[in-house]
């Protein structure tokens, strides 16, 4: 393994929140298994953890890490590494561990007690929301360099795409609920990655019936093959798109 | 062995640096001097990687040196105010590095065994005073044996015993045919150790000689002096 990961690897879990955040993931999933009758009303519930904390702990944890980093970056970079390696390092380490933290503290309780398919549903979407928020989180910490800013940008979009969006979608379906918007919803939700995840995870519930006419487009789109891969594409490229500008500027910094 | 061929950099509107060229050989000894905000320490980062110049080219060996990182094997550089993951203690930074640098060469440890830094291993780098942190900058730059040296103020911030030290050290590299770049306010503290004098001001280089010229036209025998005189000629 690259020495630079392992550093910042010791480094998070030395710092002990990461295992926390495990710990407590651990302990709401398996109380909510235990307490909820059916496996099914038990993932209802895992999926607003798993669409609301999660995403805010890998953003604010990953936005304070980097600007933490500050120090060992500069470090590091009067040695003969090169410059890339340092950002790539980190974003590895920081989305390794959180993605691990994810897999262990919920999905294990998720894997024991749903069916496979809907339980690798579940982790597959909670893996991907926490890599997008690390790398929104990179992409704030490098916008600006003052921390209380970069901290607040990251807190924002965790607002915006935990709460904020689902009011604009709200609004928009009410406000234009005498057109066919059915299918331009479709393309709106590609447009936040929790939403994204959310109607991935509810079609496999098979609770969609009870969504109506939309429910039914959703599921037209969302359900096939083809939907899925490009619903996973577009996780795959909120990952990728915010991280690569990040390491775009990060390139160009002066230090 | 290091080349600046024509830097200009600008920090939004404020030029720092402009169209400077210089050239350090193998062997020398280089004060950089110049009032603050001159751009000695932007000149020394452009060299480094960690500024990117706006225009021109800067050589090491005679290869550009943009977006390569392997000559920095041959380069130990002390910054002018160290700054370490604070949550790491010393041991834990040194063997980092010389983990990251994984060079097969002999560790040169005289400076760590002279500063004593052993006993203060487990010390953690926040819990540290600025003339410590500044005895690990100093341990650091000469831990690989670099051929070029690169000291921003590397005497501030030290105590007297400290900075005799160091400047002993310095004297060694220097007669082992070492490059050595040094940044400096304390003029009188470099007397014996310079060869070459570069004086910037504003961002360009105002005057790059020997020792030895400056000592002849001035009739100083102290660099403070002769540099004084300089600038006094130079102002009326």
């Amino acid at each position: 393994m690259n020495r630079i990961i392992r550093f910042i690897i010791i480094d998070i879990l030395k710092n002990r929140i990461v295992l926390a955040y495990t710990l407590i993931l651990a302990v709401f999933s398996w109380s909510i298994f235990q307490l909820e009758d059916t496996p099914s009303k038990g993932l209802l519930s895992m999926l607003n953890i798993t669409l609301l904390i999660v995403p805010m702990v890998s953003i604010l944890f990953s936005t304070t890490y980097i600007y933490n980093s500050a120090e060992f970056v500069e470090l590091l970079l009067s040695q003969p590494v090169k410059r890339q390696k340092i950002w790539t390092s980190m974003f590895a380490g920081l989305c390794s561990s959180l993605v691990l933290a994810f897999v262990i503290g919920a999905g294990i309780p998720v894997l024991i007690y749903t069916p496979a398919a809907t339980a690798l549903m579940m982790i597959a979407t909670g893996c991907c929301v926490s890599a997008i928020f690390v790398a929104l989180a990179f992409l704030s910490a490098i916008i600006s360099r003052d921390k209380a800013k970069g901290i607040g940008m990251s807190i924002l979009l965790w607002l915006y795409f935990a709460l904020l969006f689902d009011g604009i979608v709200l609004f928009l379906l009410f406000q234009f609920s005498e057109y066919p918007i059915e299918k331009l919803m479709v393309f709106v939700t590609a447009l936040s990655p929790i939403d994204l995840g959310r109607i991935m995870i509810l079609l496999k519930l098979d609770i969609s019936a009870m969504m109506g006419y939309t429910g039914a487009v959703f599921k037209n789109f969302f359900g096939t093959g083809w939907g899925m891969a490009i619903s996973f594409l577009l996780l795959l490229s909120w990952i990728i798109i915010p991280y690569g500008i990040s390491l775009h500027i990060f390139r160009k910094k002066d230090l | 062995m290091i080349t600046f061929n024509g830097i200009s950099k600008k920090f939004g509107k404020l030029q720092v640096l402009d169209d400077v060229h210089l050239t350090c050989q193998k062997g020398e000894c280089i004060a950089l001097i110049g009032p603050n905000a001159c751009g000695k320490t932007t000149l020394i980062k452009t060299f480094l990687g960690m500024v990117l110049q706006d225009k021109g080219t800067v050589l090491y060996k005679g290869h550009d040196t943009k977006n390569q990182f392997m000559y920095r094997h041959h380069v130990g550089y002390m910054p002018q105010i160290g700054r370490y993951p604070q949550n790491m203690t010393i041991g834990q930074v040194v063997n980092m590095i010389k983990d990251i640098r994984k060079s097969s060469d002999l560790y040169d440890e005289d400076l760590m065994r002279e500063f004593a830094l052993s006993t203060m291993w487990n010390k953690k780098m926040g819990a540290l005073s600025g003339g410590t942190t500044q005895k690990v900058s100093a341990t650091l730059a000469f831990l690989f044996q670099p051929e070029t040296l690169i000291l921003d103020e590397p005497t501030a911030g030290l105590d007297p015993i400290a900075a005799e030290i160091l400047k002993e050290k310095i004297m060694q590299e220097k007669k082992n045919g070492k490059l050595t770049l040094i940044t400096s306010h304390m003029l009188s503290e470099l007397d014996d150790l310079i060869t070459e004098i570069v004086f910037m001001q504003d961002g360009k280089i105002a005057f790059h000689k020997p020792v030895d010229q400056i000592r002849n036209e001035t009739g100083e025998e102290k660099i403070s002096k002769a540099i004084a005189g300089i600038l006094k000629k130079r102002v009326s």
